[in-house]
């Protein structure tokens, strides 16, 4: 008996440990990026080094465009995928679907941003924010399809058959009935795949590559937070490194507020079925 | 009559274009996954032509003498990877454990899983920057009363934060697939006197067996294509690694540094067929993982 109680303790002990490294982070990142975080911090853009001041508005303003195309690329896409693979889950080419998208989803990113070097910055010529988009979009795709097709093989047949029955074209039983009932689904499936990309560095440095300017041309190299990040840390320059503690807490508050509300929500709009 | 018939005939139309839409989709993965191996195949083919299969053991990487040799990389790779896995398991097994079997419900493993949950989602840069401040200090102090280098950064550091990352991964899927044990088996094996621990022990833990090993391999694939958090902490250096705690690199983080760089049609290539390489290894780790998953949930 007391051996089943020393490993139970050992479980919990280890199993514990792991929120240590986490609000180790959390509070570390918090209480060093807190301080810089002000209104000049937000819009303003980098000073050069040895000067004050200066802020991030520039992959601020950078990120949340690359990620907003990015999801305007990947939503459509990625749901019209899902409900395939979930309408026809037996056929050949769901089959080999669903494998690419088994591969994409292992795919390491840094391999997507080489790949998209050479589709897009190499035949137009030079780095772009699209082209950072684009990178990404694909890093969403197999999440936004995986989560939709789970969520709409969830919903009974029956409802389907019944639109069907009533006369409505397929693609309306599908978009509005179908689509309706797994909303909620599809929506953290998407919330989720915002806030893993919203942090990924690897894809953007041969595509969006960075910019120490504002700029909204999505046709020309941008600056997004983690790029700031990574580029700010690793310099020598201690004004730089603040600039980057404070990129590094609004990324942080960012995707964190992003996965938990994907929970709250996820749990309030539930459909019952 | 005729204007009836011009109706459901665009209803038709409507229908099939909307299927084929579907399709056309579903074919752009197919597409995108096979254009990503082949685009790699492709540019990494002039290295491939000049370099050969020795590239893979050539223990020099100085681009700047046109030599290049990948082994350095391969294991850095390696060491970092399977270091991180060693390091993970007993704490994502533990987390598995526990909210597989000891607390399936309640507060306080939501918590944990929500905690679980939050760790997969940090942003690899933000714990490339603060293993950077905050471990590489650490691990300095403890190389120094080892009596190694103490550089600070090295496949230890990258090692640790590694571990941290892939933690989610092996215990998310343990936990679905311990909880996936008949409970009649479980039932049985209590009735004949048997303890928390025996059943664990002798029940759950071998019949979840594979299912925890395809978990291992899930986490071995994040490991190996991670690239922020390692190539912060890992201290760049081409050199073949001395030991685990000498700075070094793996094969993501010389292309994340290099890439741009690369100047010569070969250095270019040399760098694209490791991402190749990468690519093909986490492809198989992520295939066979997903597999025995299958095989497992089937049964």
């Amino acid at each position: 008996m007391w051996k089943s109680r020393a490993f139970e303790a050992l479980i919990i002990l280890f199993a514990f440990l792991i929120t240590l490294p986490l609000f180790a982070i959390i509070y570390y990142v918090v209480k060093t990026g807190i301080a810089q975080i002000n209104w000049n911090f937000l819009t303003n853009i980098p000073q050069p080094v040895g000067e004050l001041g200066g802020g991030i508005a520039n992959a601020l303003v950078g990120s949340i465009l690359i990620v907003l195309i990015a999801t305007a690329i990947a939503v459509p896409l990625g749901i019209l995928c899902g409900i395939y693979l979930s309408e026809n889950s037996n056929s050949k080419i769901s089959y080999w679907s669903r494998l690419a998208v088994d591969i994409l989803q292992g795919t390491p990113s840094i391999v997507i941003g080489i790949v998209i070097y050479f589709w897009v910055v190499k035949p137009r010529g030079g780095f772009s924010a699209l082209s950072g988009s684009i990178a990404l979009a694909i890093m969403m795709l197999p999440i936004i399809i995986r989560s939709t097709e789970e969520n709409l093989k969830l919903i009974p047949s029956s409802l389907k058959e019944a639109g069907l029955a009533l006369g409505l074209p397929y693609q309306k039983v599908i978009l509005r009935i179908i689509i309706p009932c797994g909303f909620s689904g599809i929506l953290s499936g998407i919330m989720l795949a915002v806030a893993r990309v919203a942090g990924e560095t690897a894809p953007l440095l041969f595509t969006a590559f960075g910019n120490p300017y504002l700029s909204t041309n999505l046709l020309k190299p941008m600056q997004s937070l983690p790029l700031l990040i990574f580029n700010y840390a690793t310099s020598p320059y201690d004004e730089w490194h603040q600039l980057a503690w404070g990129a590094s807490t609004i990324l942080l508050i960012w995707v964190l507020l992003l996965n938990i509300s994907t929970k709250l929500i996820t749990r309030k709009w539930k459909v019952q079925l | 009559m005729e204007i009836r018939h011009f109706f459901s005939l665009r209803k038709v139309r409507a229908e099939a274009a909307f299927k084929r839409t579907l399709l056309i989709t579903s074919i752009v993965m197919i597409v995108i996954a096979l254009g990503i191996f082949l685009t790699l195949l492709v540019h990494s083919m002039p290295s491939i032509k000049a370099l050969g299969l020795k590239y893979l053991w050539g223990k020099t990487w100085d681009p700047v003498s046109n030599i290049y040799g990948g082994l350095p990389f391969l294991l850095g790779t390696l060491l970092t990877s399977f270091l991180a896995l060693i390091i993970s398991v007993p704490f994502s097994y533990a987390i598995a454990i526990y909210l597989g079997e000891y607390k399936t419900t309640g507060w306080l493993s939501g918590f944990l899983k929500n905690i679980v949950e939050l760790v997969a989602a940090v942003p690899s840069v933000i714990y490339g920057f603060w293993a950077l401040v905050v471990l590489v200090p650490i691990v300095r102090t403890i190389e120094t009363k080892f009596g190694v280098a103490p550089y600070g950064v090295g496949i230890f550091t990258a090692s640790l934060v590694l571990a941290i990352m892939i933690i989610p991964y092996a215990a998310s899927l343990g936990r679905e697939l311990i909880r996936l044990t008949p409970s009649a088996l479980k039932e049985g094996a209590y009735s004949l006197g048997a303890t928390r621990y025996e059943v664990l022990k002798n029940i759950t833990l071998p019949y979840t067996k594979s299912g925890l090993f395809a978990g291992l391999l899930l986490s071995l694939g994040r490991a190996l294509g991670e690239t922020m958090a390692v190539t912060m902490v890992i201290g760049n250096s081409n050199m073949l690694p001395a030991n685990i705690f000498a700075p070094s690199n793996t094969m993501a983080s010389v292309i994340a540094n290099e890439f741009t760089e690369a100047d010569r049609t070969v250095y270019l290539s040399a760098l694209i067929e490791l991402g190749l390489l990468l690519f093909l290894v986490t492809v198989v780790i992520n295939i066979i993982g997903k597999a025995v998953i299958k095989r497992f949930t089937n049964e």
